[in-house]
């Protein structure tokens, strides 16, 4: 892949806050490529520090071959989508889209043709003449895509685009988007909060926190394989067990003491040695839970659980299970409705398994990366809520 | 007229009265007295005629009426151009200071108008301290005067229309997403395109307002020019003062007057009937007071 934008070593503050600490990305050409982090993390200031409303401390922004880092934002070959779109009010549809061919100095013909057929690209035609009041959000949204995808830039940035569209628009706008980079493939850099708009897009994710990089990788890589308790807690969910090394395993696997779990085994990536303390995560998705004690397999762990509660979501159910220790966070596919099988409910005893390959020992790891995971705070929280929605009910029908 | 809702009546029915007894009823009367034969003596005379509005034929009035034209214009022009880095720096200003700021330009209405222009008259005199000041760095020569000129009559409306000006100004650009100028500098504008293309019509109500309550006024003024103009510095309304307490000519004045009104409401009116706009309100307070009493009502 060729290197088309790359931050190098960027260093940004803001008085005695450290936004951006010690960045480097370096981005392809044609890439959708998500900076994916909680707010705070620093992705806007980086989105910013590549439009150029801001300069970096340290480090350099090099976009095609140049170095862009203090450039003005009017001199660098990039186009911004504002959070809340900024589209200017005081201009119809077709002027707003316009606005930067104008100031290039096209022609008038020119600009007639190109903002012509951006209206059809997004299949605005029909309310060029409108002013931007007068139009939805998502059409506001393709408006301000539009006006910056008619500069020709060499790089989109999209700061986070679909925060103020409501859940169906918002899942129609990243198709949309998809099939506008398929039209244009210029790079884009989008920035967002939400994991699912990342995942969904991109072919690679920077996650973000506290203004550093916690992995750059592509989405099944950032799911499948974090490498830090954040990632591993900021994308999904994971359940996060303490235990130390005690011994290799052939084939890149290691012997684990866990609480609860003596024998452990997990998939060493060959930089964990006997007598580290490790950080083991595990996805909701891959602990298995059985009735029966399941067949021995050495590469599978099992440990004994009862089922403290339960969120039925339709397509699936998640469970927590109290193990020791551990509250333990599964769930269950329903691939077909078992008719025949009494579902698992409360206070079932369960045997829970999950597969050596399945589990990731983490390098680095804070212990408030634990909060991220959606652990209910007491047992009886579900029995409390439907208590509420009972109360409500009752206001209403009085 | 047709109201949309009876809530609208009942909200400015106050004012209307208001606006009646001591607006409308007063123009009308000064608009008939214009048209009606002086009285020698004083006061106003029978019959009907025009010779209230002989004046406009006085070789003088032109003179006086471009000055006050221009005067205005220029004070306009200055008032807006010193109040738009002042009010872009309060809006972009921490709230703290933004609070101080507006106190600090609130202070002079502390004290009377007539004080303050009295106090200008001590500044500029010419044993005061700005004349001393520039005779010794040979600014003006010994007999120059600073006082008495049109040049001390448009220091003085800027000095007293300024912090109008600044007040909408300021309300405006507070409002202000400065969001969209940097969307335009990122579609490639420079500074001054985006100050122009989309800074300017983002504030364009404060302008209109800033330019209502500097211009307007100042076509009107009469303590300014009186006390700090001189003959040389007479506008309207010192001509205006002059029919009325000098000659005791109340239909010349009058006619003055009218001729000031209809120069003021004539550009709106024409905006009004050929460009078929509704007119502009001062504030979207009225819309805003409906859909609270509409709400309310549809809880109850």
């Amino acid at each position: 892949m060729k290197e088309f934008l790359v931050f190098d070593g960027i260093d940004k503050s803001f008085g005695d806050y450290k936004a951006v600490d010690n960045v480097t990305i370096s981005i392809g050409q044609g890439e959708i490529f998500s900076l994916l982090g909680p707010s705070g993390c620093g992705k806007t200031t980086l989105l910013r520090l590549c439009a150029g409303f801001e300069s970096p401390d340290k480090g350099r922004i090099i976009l095609n071959g140049v170095n862009i880092s203090n450039l003005p934002p009017n001199k660098r070959k990039v186009n911004t989508v504002f959070q809340n779109y900024a589209l200017f009010p005081h201009m119809s549809v077709r002027e707003n889209i316009a606005f930067g061919l104008k100031v290039a100095g096209k022609s008038k013909s020119e600009i007639k043709q190109e903002v012509d057929s951006m209206l059809d690209l997004i299949q605005m035609t029909d309310h060029a003449d409108k002013k931007p009041a007068l139009i939805s959000g998502g059409q506001k949204q393709r408006v301000a895509i539009a006006r910056a995808l008619v500069n020709k830039p060499q790089v989109l940035l999209l700061d986070e685009p679909l925060a103020a569209l409501d859940l169906k628009l918002r899942q129609r706008m990243l198709i949309e988007l998809d099939q506008i980079h398929d039209e244009v493939g210029i790079t884009f850099l989008f920035i967002t909060h939400d994991q699912g708009e990342a995942m969904s897009l991109s072919d690679r994710i920077a996650v973000m926190n506290e203004g550093k990089i916690e992995q750059i990788g592509r989405p099944v890589e950032i799911y499948e394989s974090p490498i830090s308790s954040f990632t591993a807690a900021f994308i999904g969910d994971t359940n996060f067990f303490d235990g130390r090394v005690i011994e290799t395993l052939p084939d890149n696997y290691s012997l684990l003491a866990i609480d609860g779990l003596p024998n452990a085994t997990c998939f060493n990536d060959s930089t964990r040695s006997v007598g580290d303390m490790v950080h083991v995560s595990v996805r909701p998705e891959k602990i298995m839970m059985h009735r029966e004690s399941p067949p021995f397999d050495h590469k599978m762990n099992v440990i004994k659980g009862v089922v403290e509660n339960l969120v039925y979501l339709g397509g699936h159910t998640k469970y927590w299970l109290r193990a020791g220790e551990w509250m333990i966070s599964a769930q269950q596919q329903h691939y077909h409705f078992q008719l025949d099988e009494k579902p698992l409910t409360w206070n079932d005893e369960v045997f829970l398994s999950w597969h050596a390959d399945d589990g990731f020992m983490l390098e680095r790891y804070h212990i408030d990366d634990e909060k991220m995971l959606t652990m209910p705070e007491d047992g009886d929280l579900l029995a409390k809520d439907i208590g509420d929605c009972d109360n409500i009910e009752d206001e209403l029908v009085n | 007229m047709k109201f949309k809702n009876a809530n609208e009546i009942k909200i400015s029915i106050s004012s209307l009265i208001w606006l009646t007894l001591f607006f409308v009823i007063p123009t009308i009367i000064v608009v008939l007295i214009s048209f009606r034969n002086s009285d020698p003596s004083g006061g106003i005379g029978v019959g009907w005629s025009i010779d209230g509005f002989a004046d406009v034929f006085n070789p003088s009035f032109g003179m006086i009426l471009w000055r006050t034209v221009r005067l205005s214009l220029i004070t306009t022009v200055i008032c807006l151009s010193l109040a738009m880095p002042v009010s872009i720096y309060m809006a972009k200003a921490e709230e703290k200071i933004q609070n101080w700021l507006l106190l600090l330009i609130a202070i002079p209405f502390w004290t009377n108008f007539l004080i303050r222009v009295y106090a200008w008259k001590i500044v500029l005199h010419p044993e005061g301290l700005v004349k001393r000041l520039f005779l010794t760095l040979g600014l003006v020569s010994e007999n120059a005067s600073l006082l008495y000129n049109e040049g001390a009559v448009l220091l003085v409306l800027v000095y007293t229309y300024l912090p109008f000006a600044i007040l909408p100004l300021y309300t405006a650009i507070e409002k202000f997403d400065f969001r969209l100028i940097e969307a335009a500098r990122d579609l490639g504008s420079g500074q001054i395109r985006s100050f122009i293309k989309v800074f300017l019509p983002g504030i364009s109500q404060g302008i209109i307002s800033a330019i209502m309550v500097v211009f307007i006024p100042a076509l009107g003024s009469y303590v300014i020019p009186d006390m700090v103009g001189g003959p040389d510095g007479e506008m309207l309304g010192n001509k205006i003062a002059q029919r009325v307490f000098v000659d005791r000519n109340l239909p010349k004045g009058s006619g003055l007057s009218t001729l000031l009104i209809l120069a003021v409401i004539l550009p709106g009116l024409i905006r009004v009937v050929y460009k078929k706009i509704k007119p502009i309100s001062a504030t979207p307070l009225n819309r805003k007071i409906n859909s609270y009493l509409t709400k309310s009502k549809s809880k109850s």
